[in-house]
């Protein structure tokens, strides 16, 4: 019998096992897919990771390789090539090709199996289906982990990091980028992105538009890119055509949550992750999520911290037992926002201080943020910027908390408004 | 006048450069803006990141990264400098892959071991 099986040793389940055995666990196990750990992080070779929590700039194999290392001297079990098929209260069903079917007991479970990328059929593109149309993470993967060449002539449509960073890295390895397509009229990469990815290469940026056609028949030899009106309808007479052999899409990263939803664990449709309480326990006592599969983060860093909670809860709950249910506040999100974190919170057994996570629906140039107990506000934060891209972060103490009658809104508004 | 947009925090001020002025910067919200605009214009840099090739058959490709910040004119040259290089493993994190880039003083190393 395991003290905890983690699912997944990316950034959210290293942190999650080493912060459990920091904090008293004996028997942990981390069941992972892939060949080796690391996850997403061993094929994300730029750098820009650890910033805030290292305070030093790191590639992303760097940034895996400094929690792989703290893992091998400890006595963590690591299965690799092992597929999570099935997750209960109390078991993990697991299937390799050298253990095979196997049920692991368990006394507490971490969910850490990150997202996966919306591809071709979650964005409806029309026109033919050629070979060439991958999403970037893909890519990324051909790319930098297995020396294959990609294409020569690239067209890269939405902008959110992943394609960013491939829109360089292609460039750099003798591609020619032609555009970056994005439907919205701001973009969803980091400003940083933006100017060292796409500026440095002159890779221009096509705001509120989409691609509106494919054409190819074995392989893409062409694609047309059209403005699109406020409704998001392409615009007549706008055309533009590209003659290119690839198509990178970086259209949005799913929580991959089939093991959740199958163990019949609450979900939130916003987050598209497990509803969890304060200390990321989701509504099955003893099973936790954190990192990418609760909801999608824009910052490993931002990973590593929530995943040492719920390592930690884990610790705890194995170690006193069941957490009471009682004097729990819930978290709305109101007014601006896209979502907010931890949907419930539990007063007596909370920090002294809960961060609540969300993120805005739109652009905020001078934003605040207003919280709502069931009597009115009983706090607000200002904030000088705020996009959806970014992840925003509030701390509300137990006091204000416990002024709330058992229910907060969180709200964004333009300062002015 | 040169125009940018400041990379320093998710605000992302619209700079503009006065090249004819001594590198005077307006548009930024804080001093560090000033900086940042000052230095994109006179001196670019940035830390290059790119992939080697390993004589091994689970990882035929090894990370790498310039150890220190290199003009962003030698960006394309450092990366053409990784095609004719093989490693064998084992490779060491941080082990130099290239020494003195390009002559700008800066080596890539190895971001992972193999």
């Amino acid at each position: 019998m395991h003290d905890l099986i983690v699912i997944g040793a990316g950034p959210a389940g290293l942190a999650a096992a080493l912060a459990a055995r920091e904090a008293g666990l004996e028997k942990i196990l981390i069941v992972e897919r892939d060949a080796e750990p690391g996850g997403i992080l061993n094929q994300c070779i730029h750098n820009g990771f650890g910033i805030e929590y290292f305070k030093e700039e790191l590639t992303g194999p760097e940034y895996a390789e400094r929690f792989i290392s703290d893992l091998s001297k400890t006595d963590i079990e690591l299965m690799t090539d092992t597929m999570a098929l099935r997750v209960t209260g109390n078991t993990v069903h697991a299937l390799s090709a050298k253990g095979g079917y196997r049920v692991l007991p368990a006394k507490s479970v971490i969910l850490a199996m990150g997202c996966r990328e919306r591809a071709r059929g979650s964005v409806a593109l029309p026109g033919d289906r050629p070979s060439g149309i991958l999403t970037a993470g893909t890519a990324q993967r051909y790319v930098n982990i297995e020396g294959l060449a990609v294409g020569k002539r690239v067209v890269v449509l939405g902008s959110g990091d992943i394609g960013l960073i491939m829109a360089r890295r292609m460039t750099l390895e003798g591609a020619k980028v032609l555009a970056c397509v994005e439907l919205m009229p701001y973009s969803g990469g980091l400003n940083r992105n933006i100017v060292q990815c796409l500026n440095d290469y002159d890779i221009p940026l096509y705001l509120s538009h989409t691609v509106t056609g494919i054409r190819g028949k074995k392989r893409l030899t062409g694609v047309t890119v059209s403005r699109v009106d406020d409704c998001f309808h392409p615009v007549p007479g706008t055309e533009i055509d590209f003659f290119c052999d690839t198509l990178l899409l970086s259209v949005g990263l799913i929580p991959e949550n089939e093991l959740t939803r199958a163990a019949g664990i609450k979900m939130d449709p916003r987050t598209r992750g497990a509803v969890v309480y304060e200390n990321n326990e989701t509504s099955l006592p003893g099973v936790f999520a954190c990192g990418n599969v609760l909801h999608v983060h824009d910052i490993a860093d931002l990973v590593t911290v929530e995943s040492q909670r719920a390592g930690r809860a884990a610790a705890r709950y194995v170690l006193h037992g069941k957490t009471p249910d009682s004097s729990v506040v819930s978290v709305q999100y109101g007014e601006g926002l896209v979502y907010a974190l931890p949907q419930k919170i539990r007063i007596k057994i909370a920090d002294d201080v809960t961060t609540v996570y969300f993120r805005v629906n739109r652009i905020f140039c001078s934003g605040t943020v207003h919280v709502y107990g069931l009597c009115g506000e009983i706090a607000s934060f200002k904030r000088t910027h705020m996009a959806p891209g970014e992840m925003q972060r509030i701390k509300l103490s137990r006091e204000l908390l416990q002024k709330s009658g058992g229910e907060i809104t969180v709200s964004a508004k333009e300062a002015d408004a | 006048m040169k125009e940018l947009t400041c990379t320093l925090c998710p605000r992302g001020c619209r700079l503009y450069v006065d090249e004819n002025n001594g590198f005077a910067v307006t548009g930024n919200a804080c001093p560090r803006g000033a900086e940042y605009g000052r230095t994109e214009c006179e001196n670019p840099v940035r830390t290059v990141t790119s992939t080697v090739r390993v004589l091994s058959k689970t990882h035929p490709r090894c990370p790498v990264k310039t150890d220190r910040p290199i003009p962003r004119a030698q960006v394309t040259d450092a990366v053409a400098a990784l095609r004719n290089i093989t490693l064998c493993p084992p490779v060491r994190l941080r082990q130099i892959v290239l020494e003195n880039v390009c002559g700008t003083g800066a080596n890539f190393i190895a971001t992972r071991s193999l």
